[in-house]
This record gives C-alpha cells, structure tokens and sequence, in this order.
C-alpha cells in the first residue's frame, strides 16, 4: 500500500510540471500585458514608463527564462510576487481560501446530507410521484442561473423582507461585536450563498445516490436478504445503502480541488472575497504569478485528490487491490 | 461733542461686540455634527496606497483622502495651494518656488517639510519605482531646498503642465526612507496628510478611514470613511436599496428609472454634472479613405449626436465638440456642433468620389466597396450601443460598418498599439490641465503612443507646444480655444458625447456642494446632524 502511494506520487511530478509548462505557455501566448492594465491607457504614462515597467517585472526575457525562473523559485515554494500590488502571491491566495473554503465545506456538507436521502429514497420509490417530484426538484435547482436565483433571493430577502443581509460575509461594524454576535453575524450572511450554491450541487449527488441505489436493489443478494425475512429498513439501509455509497467516495475525492476554487459569478454577486473573483481579476491584469499560483496550487489538488480518491476506494471496497 | 463721540464709540464698540458674540453663537449653532460614517460602493477595488504608483480610479479615491499634494484644483477648477501655500512662477517660465504650509503633520505626528517633497520627487524619477507618473517629472532640470518650507523647481524649458503636476500626492520621507517602494507594506498602511487616515484594509471587501481630527482645514464631519468593494452592479443596487451603502455612481438607467420612485425620493438625493471625459469614434488616418476630410464631415453630418445621446445615456450626457473639459476654461463655448444633415453626408461623399454604382445601396469608389470595422473594448455596453447607432446611420448615407468587440488587453496591446483599426470607439477621461501634448502632437505616433489615429498638423502641432510653456491662463485659454476649432474643423475623431456623473449619496448627509468640478470638493465639509447618523456603535 505504503509503496502504490509513493510510487503514485512520484508519478505526479512530471505530470505536474507538464501541467505547469502548457499553462504557463497558454497564458504567455495570450495577447495583452501585465502593464496594460497598469498605464490604463493614461496619456500621462509614457512609453519610456511602459517599458520600465515591463523591464522591472521581467518581462523582456525570452519566455523560457522567464518560465524557469519561476520554476526555480517555485521549488523553494515560493510563488513569487503579484504585478498588480506587488504582494506575495502566497499571501494573496492564503487571504483568499479560509472564505472559499468555508463556504464550499457548507455547501458540500449540506449537498450530502440532503441529496443523499433524497436519492436513496427515490431509488426505493422508484418510479413513483415522489420520484418524479424529486427529479425535477434537483434539475430545477440544477438549471437555475446562478446570479439569477442569488438576486432574486437578495431582493427578496435581503432587501423587501430585511431577514438577512444583501452581500458580503461580514458587517461593517463586524469588529465591534462579540464574539456570538460575530458568530451569528458570518453566519447570517453565509446563508444565502450557501444555499444558492447547494441548491445547485443537489442533482449531481441525488442523481448518482439514486442510480447506484436502483442498481443494488436489483442484485441477487439484496433478493437473497430479503428472501431471508429481513425487514425492509435493514435491507435498504444496511445492506443496500453501504454498496450505493462507494462510487460516491470517488466523487468526495474528486470534489477536492473544487473545494478551493471558487465561481467568479458567485463570489461577484455575493461580493465574497474568494478564489474565482481573485483567479478573474488576475487574468483580467495579467497577474502571470497568481494565475500560475491557482493554476498550480489547483492543478496540485486535483492530482490529490484523484489519488486520495483511489486510495479511500481501496480502504473501504475489500474487493480492490491497489499492488497489482 | 467730544463726550457724544465717545459715547457712540463705546456704543459702537458694544454693539460689534454683540454682532461678534451673536455671529459666534450662530456659528456655534450651525458648527456641523461630528460623527456617523459613509459608505461609499465600488466596483473595484485599490491595488496599492503607495500614491506615485496608483494609477486606478479606486486607489486614486483612497489616496485623495489619505494625502495631499501641494496644489489643488477648487470648486470652479482653479489651481490653488494645498500644502503649498502659494508659489510663484519666474518670467521666463522656468522657476517655479513653492512656500509650503507651516505647521502641518503627518499622521502620525511628526512635522511635513520640503524634504518630504524633494523625497517624493526623487522617487518619481528613480528608475526602479514602478511608477507611471514620471513623464511630468522628467521634465525637471533641477530640485532645490531653500529652507525647510520653501523650494524651487527648474524646468529644462517653460512646462505649464507641470504647475498641475504637483497636485501629485507628497509622501512621508521618514517612513519610505530607504524603502523598496513596489513591494513597501505602506501600500497597505498609508500614514498621509490628508483629511482621512488609514484603518484597515480587508482584500476583496473593504477598505475603512478613520478622520483625521488634527487636519490642517479642520476636522471631517464625517468619522469615518467605508469604501465597500461590490463587484457586481445589480448587487450594488440592491445594497443601495437595502441602504447598506451610501453613495454610488448610478448608470443612466438607474438614475431615470430604476431610483425615480418615492422610496428614493425619500432617501437618498442626485445629483448630476459632467463628467471630465469624453467619448468618440477615432479614425485611422493613415487609411485612404478616412484621409480625405470630406468623409470624416460626412460622418459628422451623417450622424445625430442627440440620438446617441438620448439613447445610449437616455439623455443624461451632452455633445462634445472637443477634447476638453467642458466646465474649464480650456474649452471653446463657440465651436458648435453641426447639425445632424445625410443629405450634407451624402453630397460630401459623392463629392469625394464615392457613389453606389451597382445599387446595393453601399458606395463604391474605385471598384472598392465603403467597408469599416469599428472596434472597442468588452465590457462597456455604452461604448456597444453607440456603435450600434453609428452603424444603423451610416448605413443609410451608404456605409457598411462592421462591430468588433475586444477584450481590453488583447485590444489595446494587439490593435490600439499595433494600429490594426479601421476606426476605433473610445473615450479619453481628462486630467485638468488641458494639455494635449501626448494625444494630438504629430511626434507621438510610435507604438504605444497616444496619437494613434496618427493626426498630424503643423499649426495643432505648434500651439501645443505653446500651450505647454505659457503660465497664463488669459493667453493659454486663447491657443487652447484654437486648437479646439482645428479640431472639430478637421475630425481626426468624431467628437460624440460627455456622459454625466451621476452619483447618489443618502439623504442624512447635508452639506453637499455641486460644483464645476463635481461634489468632491467640500468632502470634509460633509456632515449628518446628529438625530439622523446611523453608525454611532
């Protein structure tokens, strides 16, 4: 096992790199500066500034020099330095995750606790009303625009009803308050997002929950256990749901990467301060170190969370070996 | 006689005395409320607080606050001392002293010097600071400290602009001293001069100012200063709505419709004035066809700036006829816009040697179609639709126009620098100094450069030098006032639109002054009367 999982990771560097050179190439190849945005066509920046600028972020040298200079730096982990505020990269993504992080945790929780049952029980209703009902109930929320149900919601509640606020994670007189009240305070403001983006992620988990259900309920050993007497609860619950459940390790293993990248839609009409918004805005100024550093950081996760993916399968399914 | 003298002396002297006493408690009574905050909303948010490297709108509205430079521009956009005092402009133009305000203080306490503008200066030219304003600078001959409140500056030659120039925020020498300014942590902790000091920035969701009760004008009514970064336009609205912010800038849309209902009416107050920008439809010059000036008139004619105007900003903008802020003193009140004529259009372009001879209804001259591509960038729906009507009208003289929409890097770095444009859709926002150097001089069309239509003309190209080295302002306002004739007689743009600022503020603030350059100038002057302020906690 301990040397599958070496081997795996040691298989994750070249591809890793590969990764790194194709996107750092894609994202030189794009037309547009750094320093566009920066002289934002000002006729007080002269072109003399202009190729200052782009002298002191190095963007003279040929792109295979600039590519292994950031390599270089990147294997003493540093990520570099941003174009746009010359802050630690690092320092701009670590800023960033806690809230994407947060809320994504939430809203993958909630996905589970609600899709789970719903599946497992239009599964056992199979065919049924209730079944249909569900059905369309995920690809309603499935299909819903995102800012479309986030504004509506925000005027609804936010703004005609007053329950809860517009936007934002925190109060503005956030630092006056309590600790309860500050606890409440996040939380009253993480409602709406979190919802607007389970609400989404219902149909995918359901709908998986729901098909692997109606595939083991149809396998002799379910009949076996029911020929046997035992009570429908135990045979669904106990005997059907633990099978249902493993392809469903693979997608918590493959939800991982997704669980630091955020949606640019979202986080803008929620004005949360998280990853897509910095990831966009980024791309937008041709940040090249922080694209480079989500890219990678993201990239990093996802091989991760593959391989946490195979190996969890391995652990709780007797039937996989990982050594051959 | 000499007793009733002095009986209305003293009679006299009582009642002054009175009137002062009686104006003392008057202003007593009206001195403003402290207190309560404003929450302004943005759209973007800072990149750095470090003022010589801020070069976007939301940096440049934190640092305003936070600093000051040693000229200003008042009310009625007159240049006028802010930490300087006064200055004096030698009569050859090249000396310019500035006597700077006694008894000012940094924030954090220590006194404000010339050496903390002689830092300043040389930070502007040190080739290592990444900053984008150095080109005024590099005009400079010599700095010299007299004393610790007077200094001169020298220009290689007579440098009007450069008067203006230093409106550039002054920063604290015994705190940068020695500083790597691109990547300094004061970019996100500035200690200025000015009305507001720093409290705290939260990346993506705020940045907070405190008052600064020791300023040297006087103490802010307002306590403190919220800048909320909202990203999202339809999200800012509904904050507004839900009055979690104070003041934005509304679209032209929002401010006709969606904000004339009684609930606004009641809340908040609008106000509107021009803008200091412009936007118009600038024709590669270089292109034979957009050569001949009898077609650059003909589009003139061909298209009715009102219907832009009334459609794209539903009437909230007004025509441009130059490139100059229309409340300066620069711009010419006499140069008239034509009136919106296609049968001038067409006669204009028949005369050039355009006529539709297989009758498609598109014009031919030489066997070549009248085919152009307009370009402009993403994002700006304004910008879309106006080229939309430029379309629709000069279909109807005759011309095929096509709509080509850019991403704004790829489109300034692949097609603005490059000059890969038939015409081009823009806008130019305007510093307050009217010169033009950089966008109309027939030198500066290089790549990157500002001239990129590549308008040359002998007679602009020397009154633009002469604008830039006369002080005053009775003989710039002269040369500027012709320039803007050329302009609209030759149409190297097409002059379209000013659009209105139009910002809405909560009706608890009172003191609110419009002027020619917009509400920002009495800022600190802004208060809310005690009963109605709402951040008291």
């Amino acid at each position: 096992m301990i040397k599958y999982i070496l081997r795996r990771i040691l298989g994750l560097v070249p591809l890793l790199l590969g990764i790194t050179i194709i996107t750092f190439a894609v994202i030189h190849l794009a037309p547009g500066k750094p320093t566009d945005l920066e002289a934002q066509f000002n006729p007080k920046v002269s072109m003399e500034a202009r190729e200052r600028l782009e002298r002191l972020y190095g963007l003279d040298k040929p792109i295979h020099i600039q590519y292994t200079d950031w390599l270089k730096r990147l294997l003493r982990f540093d990520f570099g330095i941003s174009f746009v505020d010359s802050r630690p990269v690092i320092k701009k993504i670590g800023e960033r995750i806690p809230v994407t992080l947060g809320i994504n945790l939430a809203s993958i929780i909630l996905i589970f606790l609600i899709g789970v049952p719903i599946g497992v029980s239009s599964a056992v209703k199979e065919k049924s009303f209730y079944d249909r009902f569900m059905t369309v109930f995920v690809f309603v929320g499935f299909a819903i625009p995102t800012f479309w149900l986030s504004l509506i919601l925000m005027d609804l509640v936010g703004v005609r009803w007053g329950l809860l606020p517009v936007s934002g994670i925190k109060s503005l007189e956030f630092d006056k308050f309590s600790l309860i009240e500050k606890i409440i305070d996040v939380a009253r403001h993480l409602v709406l997002p979190v919802f607007v983006s389970a609400f989404g992620g219902l149909a995918g988990i359901s709908r998986y929950m729901r098909s692997n259900m109606v595939h083991v309920l149809r396998q002799d050993y379910i009949r076996t256990a029911r020929a046997k007497g035992l009570k429908e609860g135990d045979v669904v619950y106990k005997h059907a749901l633990k099978n249902a459940l493993l392809p469903v390790v693979t997608i918590l293993g493959l939800s991982v990467p997704g669980l630091i990248g955020g949606s640019v839609i979202f986080e803008s009409i929620f004005s949360i301060p998280g990853m897509g918004r910095l990831f966009y805005e980024s791309v937008m100024a041709r940040d090249y170190p922080v694209i480079m550093g989500v890219l990678v950081i993201g990239a990093a996760l996802t091989l991760l969370g593959n391989l946490l993916a195979d190996i969890s399968y391995a652990a709780v399914d007797p039937r996989i070996k990982l050594n051959e | 006689m000499a007793i009733q003298k002095s009986i209305i002396r003293k009679i006299k002297t009582v009642f002054q005395k009175a009137v002062f006493l009686f104006i003392g408690l008057l202003l007593l009574g009206f001195r403003p409320d402290y207190g309560d905050a404003i929450v302004v909303g943005s759209i973007g948010e800072p990149r750095t607080l470090v003022p010589i490297l801020a070069s976007d709108s939301s940096s440049g509205a934190i640092c305003g606050l936070v600093f000051n430079g040693l000229v200003k521009y008042d009310k009625d956009l007159n240049l006028v001392g802010d930490l300087a005092e006064r200055w004096d402009v030698s009569e050859d133009g090249l000396e310019i002293i500035f006597y700077l305000r006694k008894g000012i203080r940094w924030q954090d306490g220590l006194p404000f010097t010339a050496r903390d503008v002689e830092f300043t200066y040389k930070s502007l030219i040190d080739p290592d600071v990444r900053t984008p304003y150095s080109g005024d600078f590099q005009m400079v001959e010599e700095f010299a400290i007299l004393d610790d409140y007077t200094l001169k500056v020298v220009y290689k030659e007579p440098f009007s602009p450069g008067l203006s120039s230093w409106g550039m925020n002054i920063m604290p020498k015994h705190l940068l001293e020695g500083e790597d300014l691109n990547s300094t942590d004061f970019s996100r902790s500035p200690v200025g001069t000015g009305p507001y000091r720093f409290k705290l920035w939260k990346t993506g969701e705020k940045v907070e100012l405190l008052s600064n009760h020791d300023y040297f004008e006087g103490r802010p009514g307002i306590d403190r200063y919220i800048y909320r970064i909202i990203p999202d336009q339809a999200t800012m609205f509904l904050e507004l709505r839900a009055e979690g912010v104070d003041y934005i800038s509304l679209s032209p849309l929002q401010f006709k419709r969606q904000t004339d209902n009684k609930f606004f009416r009641e809340n908040f107050q609008k106000f509107n004035f021009p803008s200091f920008g412009y936007t118009y439809l600038g024709y590669n010059l270089e292109d034979g066809r957009f050569k001949d000036l009898r077609v650059r008139q003909a589009i003139n004619y061909a298209i009715d700036k009102d219907e832009i105007i009334r459609g794209v900003l539903l009437g909230l903008g007004r025509v441009a006829t130059g490139p100059f802020i229309p409340e300066s003193w620069a711009y010419n009140k006499d140069v008239r816009p034509l009136e919106y004529d296609p049968g001038k259009a067409r006669a204009l372009l028949e005369e050039a040697g355009w006529r539709d001879e297989d009758g498609d209804n598109i014009l031919e001259k030489d066997g070549a179609e009248f085919s152009f591509t307009i370009i402009t960038n993403q994002g700006n729906n304004e910008r879309r639709m106006t080229a939309e009507i430029i379309q629709r009208r000069l279909k109807e003289v005759g011309i095929d126009v096509r709509i080509k929409i850019i991403e704004w890097s790829t489109f300034v770095s692949e097609f603005i620098d490059k000059r890969r444009f038939d015409a081009v859709l823009l806008g130019w926002s305007l510093s307050l100094d009217p010169d033009m150097y950089d966008i109309w001089h027939s030198s500066k069309t290089m790549q990157g450069e500002f001239n990129f239509v590549g308008y040359s003309n002998p007679e602009v190209d020397r009154l633009l030098l002469e604008g830039r080295s006369k002080f005053d302002q009775a003989e710039r306002k002269k040369i500027y006032h012709r320039i803007h004739e050329i302009l609209y007689e030759e149409q190297p743009y097409l002059f379209l639109y000013v659009p209105l600022a139009l910002p809405i503020i909560h009706d608890r603030f009172k003191g609110i002054e419009v002027g020619a350059s917009g509400i920002g100038h009495n800022f600190i002057k802004w208060h809310v009367p005690k009963a109605e302020q709402k951040y008291t906690r």
